[in-house]
């Protein structure tokens, strides 16, 4: 064994941490990778389809844009996604996994039909939304803050346990529909369908532009508490580095917990203009994977509120671009799905293209100085 | 059996401008025990790796078994029989000691962890170890942890072996029993390097000593013909003239009195032990020792980072002439009591800053929380990033950078800029020159002078010996968390500061043998 | 004895409903004990269930004569094969591009539920056909009990050895996979990787390797949680959406069996049978019947906080779970 004289084999490709790229130069690579995404989207409805992409194209816009009503829904539905991606970003920002925002909002939901559906004859619409409201941002941020809680004293890992909570909150619907529901059709039908107690009033004739008036101060709320609050400064830098916070006298733990039930409030204010802006009813699915794509989203624009106004725009496009395609063809409206997934891929391994750079054909051995 | 296990000779090891070896030559013989020697950063770890195929020497040979060789990788490395015991342990907690010893293993046959376990108890009787090779190494002591690390080398077959300062992390008895087992080894017709700074180690283990000054092999000697004066003069050299600066300090007054300070680290073994000292106000109190013994815990137990077991820690506030004991407070709960503390972070950018955030946002670490708002102010911090950053002629494009890209020395003149700003009355630096170039450290000693001259306290913690002679008052020797001796930094000497240094209670372990 | 053949009925029920569980769950685990938390074996459930069907119904579509044998044989492949790409799909983003863990898993999930339920839509359209899926020949070949065994053994061959034989063989992955996990070189190095790649790649183990081979692998077991659903519990039928939130419950049998293969065999058959207990439970009211639904979520938190404050070490997840790892950032 001693005489043991194999050279080396070095490898054909290597990798190694770049530093700090130039901002434009992060920029570009971002544009081009997320401009292969739009392609390789096209590409594979193309394959799907067997249609003409320049045909696709157009029936993705006017998916979207093709009339009033379309741009309408598809601000709602961007807004939703917003609202919930803004949601989960204080906590995310502290590297606090929350996998359990569908859960958080769901419940929030729940809340507010619960005002809706016991108390809503009793009060005037207007305070019947605002004690929904508050009902709401109490049940989003418990259903956070139980998780958030274990993971101050026990560090139980919230990524699971926020995640199971989803589906808690999932049952605890069903268990209520079934409940409100004697018949057990598990429908629950519009809450104060006749006299409209408890939903959000038309704005200049649009029913969805109160909602989205409320998701842009969300946004700006939630940009000006995190770049500006002293807040929003202690979540950067606990995220950042634990022993930094420790050293200029943070309280971890307090700051972990303060920022989970603020997360876990916003679901419940999304929960609230789910319920009492859009839906006006509940079922255990209702949140339709936003609370996940929200995550997704909340990553793919860097935990930054304005980013993530174009980042949910964009998934919100495609979903319904590609909806209509699919009605187009008579083929299952699934395809939506399909291109966000492949579109959150591409955009999240860019991120590897601009923090890693790669080597073809080792020359010279490089060595790290310890 | 005295035939010549490895050679090196003229191993030059360089990273980028910064020569970590130069012209190192080595020989180990079979059935011998060699004691590295060297300050840190002398370039004694990164010699070790050399031989176990981390690092690629940029001149020299490696001669085993009479033959030049090669050794690319780790796996090179085992295959020439060269087993390395880090210091910091490369073991999976939940596993066994079995299963620990064999990970990665290729063996031929059937995966039978019983048998392995047979093997290990043979290993285990011949050397003298005590060790169940089915317990998990969660469940074990340091020594216990280091033994399995031993134990894996000499399973893999090892005929030369490397330590890396095996004692620091063991009690004075762990560490006589460590010894044994080596003494077992060399009898056996084993090669064995041991780095170390302890000189009563050398003396008392190992037959030959090598010694390393900053990079540079200064020699070989044989431990029969050495003692510490030998050994400590080899080690720290000629005292070199800096020409730094030192004021008289002027009045000096009690403003920080440590009395009788105990800490424990989690496996028992005494970080800090009996610490007593006090730092006067127009004075810089320098702090020697080998890196990790105690350093840093005696800092952040200053700070209120580090939870002590016992001691107090009076603080002399001057403007209100009251005292206050720190110990057990949180840092806020410090600064609130008006302590007018600055602290200098060995870690600056895991711990003084935030590699991610701007210059300017760096700044508002300390400040953020001034004014009732809700929101942060960051008119102040501006000016304070764009005063430092003139001041102290920090290059960076602007101070909205992130301090990540700055250079270590930039970094640095941020953190301490940040730091003086507060107009402190303690300031505490750990090893504030470390990876500058000589401009920069200068500056940094310019720096600590000025807070000297206002009054301030300060408490240097240095490497370079040079330096701590030239710049501090006083000098505060630490060794294995205790205080080995306190002298003035204007008469002593180099060999009296390193004989410190390497000096740890003799008495206190010979009574525990008893 | 009527009750009796109730509860009898009811076990065979638990283990229908508990096998897709089990290839799940199983999946999950192999997945998670290289460092890999894989959230996106939801959707390569759904990709092992139509990744099957697709095979299956080329090989009917396009043969005069499809032979029961080669019908299983091809879906099995195609299944398999489907859902170790999505696995190797997340391998690729999160061990070579070292991208999140979560937000990968995530968006693959919404892509093999959208892919599953796309071609489970608009597979037929695409051939000209119409009305929805059913393989009625794969699928009964599927279902082929044990001869003999089944129906000589009275109303305990009925309930045991009617199962098609995926029931037996998610069994047998899970068994084996404890005996690998526990007792093999190649199972101390696969932990030895979920709890400290860095330690793992010293002591010389290529931990990209094995960290593609356990998620592709836990994957493709994993998808065949999928097939069998379709296969063999929907007889070759395809619904869109009609395997529901399984896959989350699969990794919910992760948790609460604790990251041992063996221990989720039992696991997967409770949980099962929670999931289909108040069809055989007379006289519950609807709200009762969600509650017990709800009972395998709420005894995983329990399980996971306990466990958590207990600190016991073998009882926690692997501590490398949901981190890159990457050599040069010691």
């Amino acid at each position: 064994m001693r005489n043991n004289h194999k050279t080396h084999k070095e490898p054909l490709v290597y990798i190694t941490k770049r530093g700090e790229l130039p901002k434009l130069k992060a920029m570009m690579i971002k544009a081009i990778v997320i401009l292969v995404g739009i392609l390789f989207c096209a590409l594979v409805t193309i394959l799907l389809t067997s249609e003409n992409p320049l045909k696709v194209f157009k029936a993705m816009f006017t998916g979207s844009f093709g009339s009033p009503r379309k741009v309408w829904n598809l601000f709602q539905a961007s807004a939703i996604l917003l609202g919930i991606s803004l949601a989960v970003t204080p906590a995310f920002k502290m590297r606090f996994w929350n996998t359990g925002a569908e859960g958080q909002v769901l419940i929030g939901m729940l809340a507010t039909i619960t005002c809706m559906f016991y108390i809503g004859d009793a009060l005037p619409s207007w305070l019947l939304i605002i004690v929904s409201l508050f009902a709401s941002i109490i049940a989003g941020a418990v259903w956070a803050g139980i998780p958030g809680y274990f993971k101050a004293i026990w560090n139980t890992n919230e990524t699971l346990f926020t995640l199971m909570m989803n589906y808690v909150a999932a049952q605890l619907v069903s268990l209520l529909i079934m409940y409100w529901v004697p018949s057990g059709s598990m429908v629950l039908g519009l809450v104060n369908s006749s006299t409209q107690n408890g939903w959000f009033p038309t704005i200049f004739g649009q029913k969805y532009l109160l909602n989205i008036i409320i998701v842009a101060l969300l946004t700006a709320a939630v940009y000006v508490y995190l770049k500006k609050s002293k807040q929003g400064y202690e979540i950067a830098v606990v995220g950042e580095s634990e022993n930094t916070a420790r050293y200029i006298g943070i309280n971890v733990k307090k700051v972990i917990i303060r920022t989970v039930l603020i997360s876990g409030a916003l679901c419940g204010v999304m929960g609230w203009i789910l319920a009492a802006g859009t839906d006006h009813s509940i079922n255990s699915s209702a949140v339709g994977g936003n609370g996940f794509t929200a995550i997704m989203v909340s990553w793919m624009s860097k935990f930054n509120p304005i980013t993530m106004i174009f980042s949910s725009i964009l998934v919100c496009f495609l979903q319904k671009g590609a909806g209509e395609i699919a009605s187009n063809l008579g083929l299952n409206s699934s395809v939506g799905e399909v291109l966000t997934g492949i579109m959150i891929l591409f955009i999240v391994s860019s991120d590897f293209f601009v923090n890693y750079s790669i080597h073809f054909r080792k020359k010279e051995r490089k060595e790290k100085q310890e | 059996m005295n035939n010549v296990a490895i050679e090196l000779r003229g191993i030059t090891k360089r990273f980028g401008s910064v020569v970590a070896n130069k012209g190192v030559n080595l020989t180990v013989c079979n059935g011998e025990i060699l004691s590295l020697l060297g300050e840190n950063g002398s370039g004694k770890t990164t010699l070790m790796n050399v031989i176990s195929g981390i690092y690629h020497p940029d001149e020299g040979q490696i001669i085993i078994g009479g033959e030049p060789v090669s050794i690319n990788s780790p796996h090179d490395a085992f295959n020439y029989k060269i087993g390395m015991i880090h210091q910091h342990f490369k073991l999976v907690d939940l596993f066994t000691a079995a299963e620990n010893i064999i990970l990665g293993l290729n063996e031929k046959g059937k995966f039978d962890i019983k048998s392995v376990s047979k093997k290990v108890a043979e290993i285990s009787s011949k050397y003298g170890f005590d060790i169940d090779p089915n317990k998990k190494i969660y469940e074990m002591s340091v020594s216990e942890k280091q033994t399995v690390e031993i134990i894996k080398v000499l399973y893999r077959g090892a005929d030369i072996l490397i330590l890396d300062e095996p004692t620091a992390v063991l009690t004075p008895q762990e560490t006589r029993k460590l010894f044994d087992i080596l003494r077992r080894m060399r009898d056996d017709g084993k090669a064995i390097i041991i780095i170390t700074h302890k000189l009563h180690e050398v003396l008392d283990l190992s037959d030959k000593v090598a010694v390393l000054r900053h990079g540079e092999y200064v020699g070989t000697v044989n431990t029969s013909e050495a003692d510490e004066n030998i050994l400590t003069e080899m080690m720290v050299g000629k005292k070199v003239e800096l020409n730094i600066e030192r004021p008289e300090p002027v009045d000096p007054q009690d403003r920080l009195v440590v009395e009788h300070i105990d800490c424990m680290s989690r496996e028992g073994v005494k970080l800090l032990d009996d610490v007593s000292f006090t730092v006067r106000s127009g004075e810089i109190l320098g702090i020697a020792g080998i890196a990790g013994s105690g350093q840093r815990e005696l800092l952040e137990a200053i700070a209120g980072l580090q939870k002590l077991d016992g001691g107090s820690i009076i603080y002399h506030n001057p403007k209100t002439g009251t005292s206050e004991n720190l110990r057990d407070k949180t840092p806020l709960e410090i600064r609130e009591l008006g302590v007018r503390l600055s602290f200098v972070p060995e870690d600056r950018l895991g711990m003084g800053l935030v590699g991610n955030m701007s210059v300017v946002d760096n700044m508002m670490l300390r400040s953020y929380r001034r004014g009732k708002s809700v929101f942060v102010e960051r008119h102040g911090p501006e000016e304070l990033a764009h005063k430092i950053i003139k001041d102290l002629e920090v290059a960076t494009p602007d101070a909205e950078t992130p301090v990540r890209r700055l250079s270590g020395g930039n970094v640095q003149k941020v953190l301490l800029g940040r730091e003086i700003s507060s107009s402190p009355t303690l300031l505490m630096a750990a090893y504030p020159v470390r990876g500058l170039d000589i401009n920069s450290s200068y500056l940094i000693y310019d720096l600590l002078n000025d807070q000297k001259r206002k009054g301030v306290a300060v408490i240097f913690v240095g490497e370079d010996l040079d330096v701590l002679l030239d710049l501090c008052d006083r000098i505060m020797v630490i060794g294995s968390g205790r205080i080995t001796g306190i002298v003035d930094g204007r008469n002593a000497t180099k060999n009296e500061v390193g004989y410190l240094m390497t000096k740890t209670d003799r008495e206190e372990e010979k009574s525990d043998a008893e | 004895m009527d009750v009796f053949v109730k509860i009898m009925a009811f076990i065979a029920a638990t283990v229908v409903q508990g096998t897709p569980l089990l290839f799940g769950a199983v999946g999950e685990i192999i997945t998670e004990k290289s460092g890999n938390l894989n959230l996106g074996i939801p959707g390569i459930m759904y990709i092992g269930g139509i990744s099957g069907i697709i095979g299956g119904y080329l090989y009917e579509h396009f043969c005069a004569e499809p032979i029961p044998i080669l019908c299983v044989i091809i879906s099995l492949l195609a299944s398999l094969v489907g859902s170790a790409f999505i696995a190797f799909i997340y391998s690729f983003l999160t061990i070579t591009l070292k991208a999140n863990q979560n937000v990968v898993g995530l968006a693959l999930t919404t892509l093999g539920v959208g892919l599953g339920n796309f071609y489970g839509g608009s597979l037929l359209k695409f051939f000209g056909e119409d009305g929805s899926i059913s393989l009625y020949i794969t699928g009964n070949a599927y279902k082929t009990k044990i001869p003999f065994l089944s129906d000589h053994l009275g109303i305990f061959g009925e309930t045991f050895f009617s199962f098609g034989f995926l029931v037996y063989l998610a069994i047998f992955i899970a068994i084996l996979s404890q005996w690998i996990i526990n007792r093999t070189r190649v199972g101390l190095n696969l932990r030895a990787i979920g709890e400290n790649p860095a330690t793992a790649d010293a002591a010389g183990i290529n931990v990209s390797l094995y960290k593609y081979v356990a998620t592709c692998v836990g994957g493709a077991i994993a998808g065949l949680g999928g097939l069998y659903f379709v296969m063999d519990y929907t007889t070759g039928a395809w619904t869109n959406n009609g395997f529901g939130d399984r896959g989350w419950l699969a990794i919910a049998i992760v948790i609460f069996a604790l990251w041992k293969p063996r221990s989720a065999i039992l696991s997967s058959y409770i949980f099962g049978g929670l999931y289909i207990a108040s069809v055989f439970i007379s006289g519950l009211s609807g709200s009762t019947k969600e509650l017990i639904k709800m009972l395998p979520y709420l005894v995983t938190i329990i399980v996971l906080v306990f466990t958590s404050s207990r600190k016991k070490r073998e009882h926690q997840p692997p501590a490398a779970l949901g981190q890159s790892y990457f050599r040069e950032e010691r």
